[in-house]
């Protein structure tokens, strides 16, 4: 009775850690700019930040082949020709980390062409963190409490 | 939960006795790796529409990692078509019962080389040059050629498959966590193994081959070294061997005490949190130093891979678990602990397969219409854009992964610490930190 009793409470602070709304610090949006390089097989800069809300504008500038830029989770993508700049427009309206690809097949090792956009905190990176913590700390007695009863069955 | 034989169903017991199923499997198998050799060679350079990547590296991978190794183990390797050809050739005979006399030189494979070292060192060769073999059909297309060959050159020296045995860099770590699956086969009654006379399930008889992978089915307590080619099955004349469906992970609660075994768990862990780093990570200078195979970049590149990999990580680990003193040699300690990696090493790949492959599985479309990139369009596919699959899930997939991997790592390395009769904190520390360390990459 009392396992089950803290296999629920486990369950239940790992429902709260993985769902719980995060406090968020109000950050008026602004407009925001970036000029990524793009070239075989890397994107520079490489890694953007903006805040929750903003405007942003990449202007994608090809150095050597075609290259395109596409963002996980907006599904939004932009292409360049050598030496052209073209522009993606968007509001950072999700928040967390979210990979751009190349989505144009560019040379050998295209699918790794990888940059990374983090739009205010990556709230799923410290949820994560605080489900492994969890699990270790609410891990370590349950199962010591599962062996106990076992050795006294 | 205990065991449930599997092969106490008739319909399985059949399939698994009769040779034609498999063989139809293993010939299916085979086409389709020669035609990678093929596309390999002679198809389209672009990796993202050649057969031989997106077949190998995207729609096999995914099946092995995220399906095959987790719930069947060694499954793949019952229908692995590499050791066929070497394998026919070694019997002179596809399924005729074997002839008593050796058509080749069968050799025993050499003493001092019966571990999985060369596993470990074949899997790291491939893994130092992992750029360039996953995006570059024509290197794809030479190792796969390269192993298919090896294995034929094998088996016409040494004794049964020595290839996947002692030098597949694939089947290594198979094994390692083919123990960690809930099938495995087993004998029922060892006494009837004690009693039998002439072992045909390790000699052969006229009902089938001796065991190919040289192993005493009698004295199997784990799934490492089986490669599941049913053969004992047939040759069994007492029906004492069977096919179980088992808890999860049932082999680690016996930790081995191998140190090859023990490196192989810290081979792949490294791998993979060094595979997140370098291909899906933003460092462009990473990509760089690895794809650009025989420049000063690169063998720093493959400096630091066999530095995190051999003396980083077990050197960590050793000093994690070095406070703690008891009967058991230092050695053994390390070995019997390391033990708690394979659950979280498994996981780890599984988190970082699921975002490569999820990304690069409409390839697949493309290919299946259009193999050898030259303008075909088979099935009207071959015109399929693009498109990442299920980006929402991806996160919280790779965090049930990750989070679930060290929940497992958790409970095996209480267990192995138990048998070490030490503390488990050090080890749970490490799994802990690998975690967050592989958290921070992939997310």
């Amino acid at each position: 009775m009392r396992s089950r009793f803290f296999l629920l409470l486990f369950v239940m602070a790992g429902l709260v850690v993985a769902f719980a709304p995060l406090p968020v610090r109000p950050i008026a949006p602004q407009e925001r700019n970036f000029r990524i390089e793009a070239r075989q097989y890397a994107y520079s800069p490489a890694e953007l930040e903006v805040n929750s809300g903003d405007t942003v504008t990449v202007q994608l500038v090809s150095t050597d082949v075609v290259h395109g830029l596409y963002i996980d989770g907006y599904d939004i993508s932009v292409e360049a020709d050598p030496g052209q700049t073209a522009a993606l427009r968007f509001t950072a309206d999700r928040s967390g980390s979210f990979r751009m690809r190349c989505n144009v097949t560019c040379g050998a090792m295209h699918p790794f062409m990888i940059g990374k956009l983090t739009v205010g905190t990556n709230g799923w990176l410290y949820r994560s963190i605080g489900l492994a913590t969890l699990a270790v700390i609410g891990f370590l007695p349950l199962s010591s409490f599962i062996t106990q009863k076992k050795k006294e069955h | 939960m205990s065991r449930i034989e599997l092969t106490r169903f008739p319909i399985v017991k059949s399939a698994v006795k009769n040779r034609w199923p498999q063989l139809a499997v293993f010939i299916v198998m085979l086409a389709g790796y020669l035609f990678a050799i093929l596309a390999g060679l002679i198809g389209t350079p672009v990796g993202s529409h050649n057969f031989s990547i997106v077949f190998v590296w995207i729609a096999w991978w995914a099946i092995l990692i995220l399906v095959a190794v987790p719930f069947f183990g060694r499954g793949w390797c019952a229908v692995c078509p590499i050791p066929l050809p070497g394998e026919w050739l070694q019997r002179g005979a596809v399924l005729n019962p074997p002839d008593k006399n050796p058509k080749w030189l069968n050799l025993r494979w050499p003493k001092a080389l019966r571990n999985i070292w060369l596993q470990n060192i074949s899997f790291l060769l491939l893994a130092l040059f992992s750029s360039v073999l996953l995006t570059t059909p024509n290197v794809t297309g030479i190792v796969l050629a390269a192993m298919l060959f090896g294995a034929i050159g094998l088996s016409t020296v040494f004794e049964r498959r020595a290839f996947c045995r002692y030098l597949c860099p694939v089947g290594g770590f198979i094994g390692l966590y083919s123990q960690a699956a809930p099938i495995e086969l087993r004998i029922k009654d060892k006494q009837v193994c004690v009693t039998c006379d002439g072992k045909p399930c390790y000699n052969g008889s006229t009902n089938g081959y001796g065991c190919p992978w040289d192993v005493f089915p009698g004295g199997l307590t784990k799934n490492t070294y089986c490669g599941l080619c049913m053969e004992c099955i047939r040759t069994c004349p007492h029906d004492n061997i069977a096919i179980n469906l088992r808890p999860f992970s049932a082999d680690l609660a016996k930790p081995s005490a191998r140190m090859d075994e023990a490196f192989k768990a810290f081979v792949m862990l490294g791998s993979a949190m060094i595979y997140a780093g370098v291909l899906l990570g933003p460092w462009s200078a990473l990509k760089d130093a690895a794809y650009k195979v025989g420049t000063g970049a690169w063998f720093i590149y493959a400096a630091a891979f066999l530095g995190i990999i051999f003396i980083i990580m077990p050197s960590l680990f050793a000093f994690c678990i070095s406070r703690f003193e008891n009967l058991k040699s230092f050695k053994k300690r390390f070995a019997t602990l390391s033990t708690s990696l394979i659950p979280l090493g498994l996981m780890f790949w599984v988190a970082f397969s699921l975002s490569f492959v999820l990304t690069n599985a409409t390839y697949i479309l493309a290919s299946l219409s259009d193999p050898l990139g030259l303008g075909w369009n088979l099935f009207g596919t071959a015109e399929a854009a693009w498109q990442p699959l299920l980006t929402s899930i991806l996160a919280p997939g790779q965090t049930l992964a990750l989070v679930g991997g060290l929940v497992w790592s958790v409970r095996t390395a209480r267990k192995a610490a138990s048998e070490a009769r030490v503390s488990s904190i050090p080890v749970i520390a490490y799994c802990f930190t690998a975690t967050l360390v592989m958290l921070w990459l992939l997310l």
